[in-house]
């Protein structure tokens, strides 16, 4: 582990990537105590500050670091707080597609014949469709709202956990140790529990980061097209999305600060995940 | 080989009719589309009416068989928004789309592929980092993102290019072109931009992987050693030897851009089939939302088909299985 560590540490961009997630994350769980403004909360809000550009000092006496949106809303504190709404909707939708993706391979893996196929026949097929298009769909048929989105999210993501669960677990199943428990009395489950499951984990784990990433993402484009969260909950991609109709007419920065920000967490998230990857894959180790 | 493309045949049609019952059954699902489109003080009589004209009225799997039948004779019924077939509201949105996602996908190759080679041919230098930074954003910045910022600069910053719609459009064959006039070309530029961005990205690993693999071979080798100069190399072995896995994804990508376009196509209003299908999610119109969905499906279906088949016809392992069963 402390190898593993200081081999990640020697790459100065996955360091400051790492850095950046942390920080991201840390403003985000603390919204409520760092952000200048409760956004959610009615009372706060006064349409003469609204469409400020950044710096405006307020009604509330403060200066509004990145402006205002269309409500007279504190854009910083409608960006921490739809950090949090993104980064949930990322990481609840990441653990159960590894959940359902990984069950999915590794019982295909060891089961084999006609539960295989067709497992993994499914699996190819959605990989070789557009996620976007599947999570449209689902979000038409199921309607709004935080549990729907998440359903939708795992829905479009949940192959490539199984994918890669699959051709880890089918490569260990073929080795010998595996094949040596099996012959003992040990229950199939024991040995998927205690042999394969430890080392099928890594490679879920590296693919768990990107998902993360390409869920947030995905999300904010849903939200973007009118069909994410309800208004309540703004996210990311709902703030952008509010913003886009000033943008023609120069107030550009209610889309763009949190666009930024969604930006930075996303790439941020991508090198993480890079850099697990190249220190995880056999093929790049000497 | 008879029996493998039989039983490939088998399996998409099965999935095929798995894929239009899920949808219409979910897509069928939600709301009830007589709010949507009677309004609430018509009398009752006009609701009826409307009802047993959509065949609302029915249960769901008589529906769906009514569908089943209609969709094999190219019947997908009429938008209950625009009031037209279906399949005629589609087609004439079509080629906006085709348009678009051609542009995108030639882009994303004619600039993607020299600049893979070159990061692959010299993997070290600050250029290919350089290059090798714009693939990781374009893979990982979300599409709408890229739009709205190409929109801010070019369009609102500059002015140089429109920043919506398709503009004017030139009638060849009675399809309206947007690429036969400088006018057509300056509406295209940024949606098309958009849209190929992920498709350079894409390009770019592609044919650097595929080019730091042939830089190692004998072929170069041989090449080098015949005196051949490294930029013939390049173009004469290289770009051939790593043509073939461009050629596959370029179609692959081709039909996943026609998906993908409804974001690009909602940010530009480009009026393709992909603004078409999120105008009726909005606005609950279930007899395009199905038709295109199902179309959609079957395109997939299609293409995976075809690249499996193709693939067993190359693949020599495959062939004799099939042969001797």
């Amino acid at each position: 582990m402390r190898a593993f560590w200081r081999e990640y540490a020697e790459n100065r961009v996955a360091l400051a990537a790492l850095a950046v997630v942390v920080l991201i994350v840390g403003a985000a769980l603390l919204a409520p105590w760092v952000a200048p403004q409760d956004p959610y909360d009615l009372a706060n809000l006064d349409l003469m500050d609204a469409r400020r550009p950044p710096g405006f000092v307020g009604s509330s006496g403060y200066a509004h670091l990145l402006g205002t949106d269309a409500q007279g809303r504190d854009l910083l504190s409608a960006i921490l707080y739809g950090l949090r709404i993104s980064l949930q909707m990322g990481l609840a939708a990441g653990t159960v597609a590894l959940t359902v993706g990984a069950l999915l391979g590794i019982v295909a893996a060891q089961a084999g014949g006609w539960v295989e196929t067709a497992i993994m026949r499914v699996v190819d097929l959605q990989l070789s469709f557009p996620a976007i298009l599947l999570a449209l769909v689902l979000v038409a048929v199921l309607g709004q709202g935080k549990t729907q989105l998440v359903i939708a999210l795992v829905a479009a993501q949940y192959a490539y956990f199984a994918r890669t669960a699959y051709g880890a677990a089918s490569a260990e199943r073929r080795k010998d140790y595996v094949e040596a428990a099996a012959a003992t009395p040990l229950s199939t489950l024991h040995i998927v529990l205690r042999h394969v499951l430890p080392n099928v984990l890594p490679p879920l784990i590296v693919v768990a980061t990107v998902q993360v990433a390409n869920a947030i993402s995905l999300e904010a484009t849903l939200s973007f097209l009118g069909l994410g969260l309800p208004p309540t909950e703004p996210s990311l991609g709902m703030l952008i999305a509010n913003g886009f109709q000033y943008m023609m007419s120069g107030r550009t920065w209610i889309s763009v600060y949190p666009g930024i920000a969604l930006i930075v967490l996303i790439v941020a998230i991508n090198l993480v995940g890079d850099q697990l990857r190249d220190q995880t894959n056999p093929r790049l180790r000497r | 080989m008879l029996g493998y493309v039989i039983q490939r045949l088998l399996q998409s049609v099965l999935v095929m009719l798995a894929m239009s019952a899920l949808v219409f059954a979910g897509v069928y699902a939600i709301g009830n589309p007589i709010d949507v489109l009677i309004s609430p003080d018509a009398t009752q009589d006009i609701r009826e009416d409307a009802i047993r004209r959509y065949g609302l009225d029915l249960p769901l799997w008589r529906q769906y068989v009514a569908f089943l039948g209609r969709l094999l004779s190219g019947d997908f019924g009429q938008s209950f928004v625009f009031g037209m077939p279906v399949i005629d509201l589609i087609l004439s949105r079509l080629p906006a789309t085709l348009e678009l996602a051609l542009a995108a996908v030639l882009i994303g190759t004619i600039a993607g592929v020299p600049l893979g080679i070159y990061a692959g041919y010299r993997p070290d230098s600050p250029l290919s980092r350089g290059i090798m930074a714009v693939s990781v954003l374009g893979f990982s910045v979300p599409t709408f993102w890229v739009g709205l910022i190409l929109i801010l600069t070019f369009a609102v910053n500059l002015d140089w290019l429109p920043a919506g719609n398709r503009g004017p459009t030139v009638e060849v064959l009675g399809i309206g072109w947007s690429f036969l006039t400088l006018e057509g070309l300056s509406f295209l530029a940024l949606p098309a931009l958009n849209l190929s961005l992920f498709k350079l990205a894409m390009m770019i690993r592609l044919s650097r992987a595929g080019t730091r693999e042939v830089m190692l071979t004998d072929t170069v080798k041989f090449a080098r050693a015949a005196g051949l100069s490294d930029a013939t190399i390049l173009r004469r072995h290289v770009l051939r030897l790593i043509s073939i896995p461009i050629v596959t994804v370029f179609g692959l990508e081709l039909a996943s851009t026609l998906a993908f376009a409804v974001v690009t196509e909602t940010i530009f209003s480009w009026p393709g089939v992909g603004k078409l299908i999120i105008d009726s999610i909005t606005t609950l119109d279930r007899p395009v939302m199905v038709a295109y969905l199902v179309l959609v499906a079957f395109l997939f279906v299609t293409i995976n088909l075809v690249v499996d088949l193709s693939y067993a016809l190359l693949d020599p392992r495959l062939r004799r299985g099939g042969a001797s069963a």
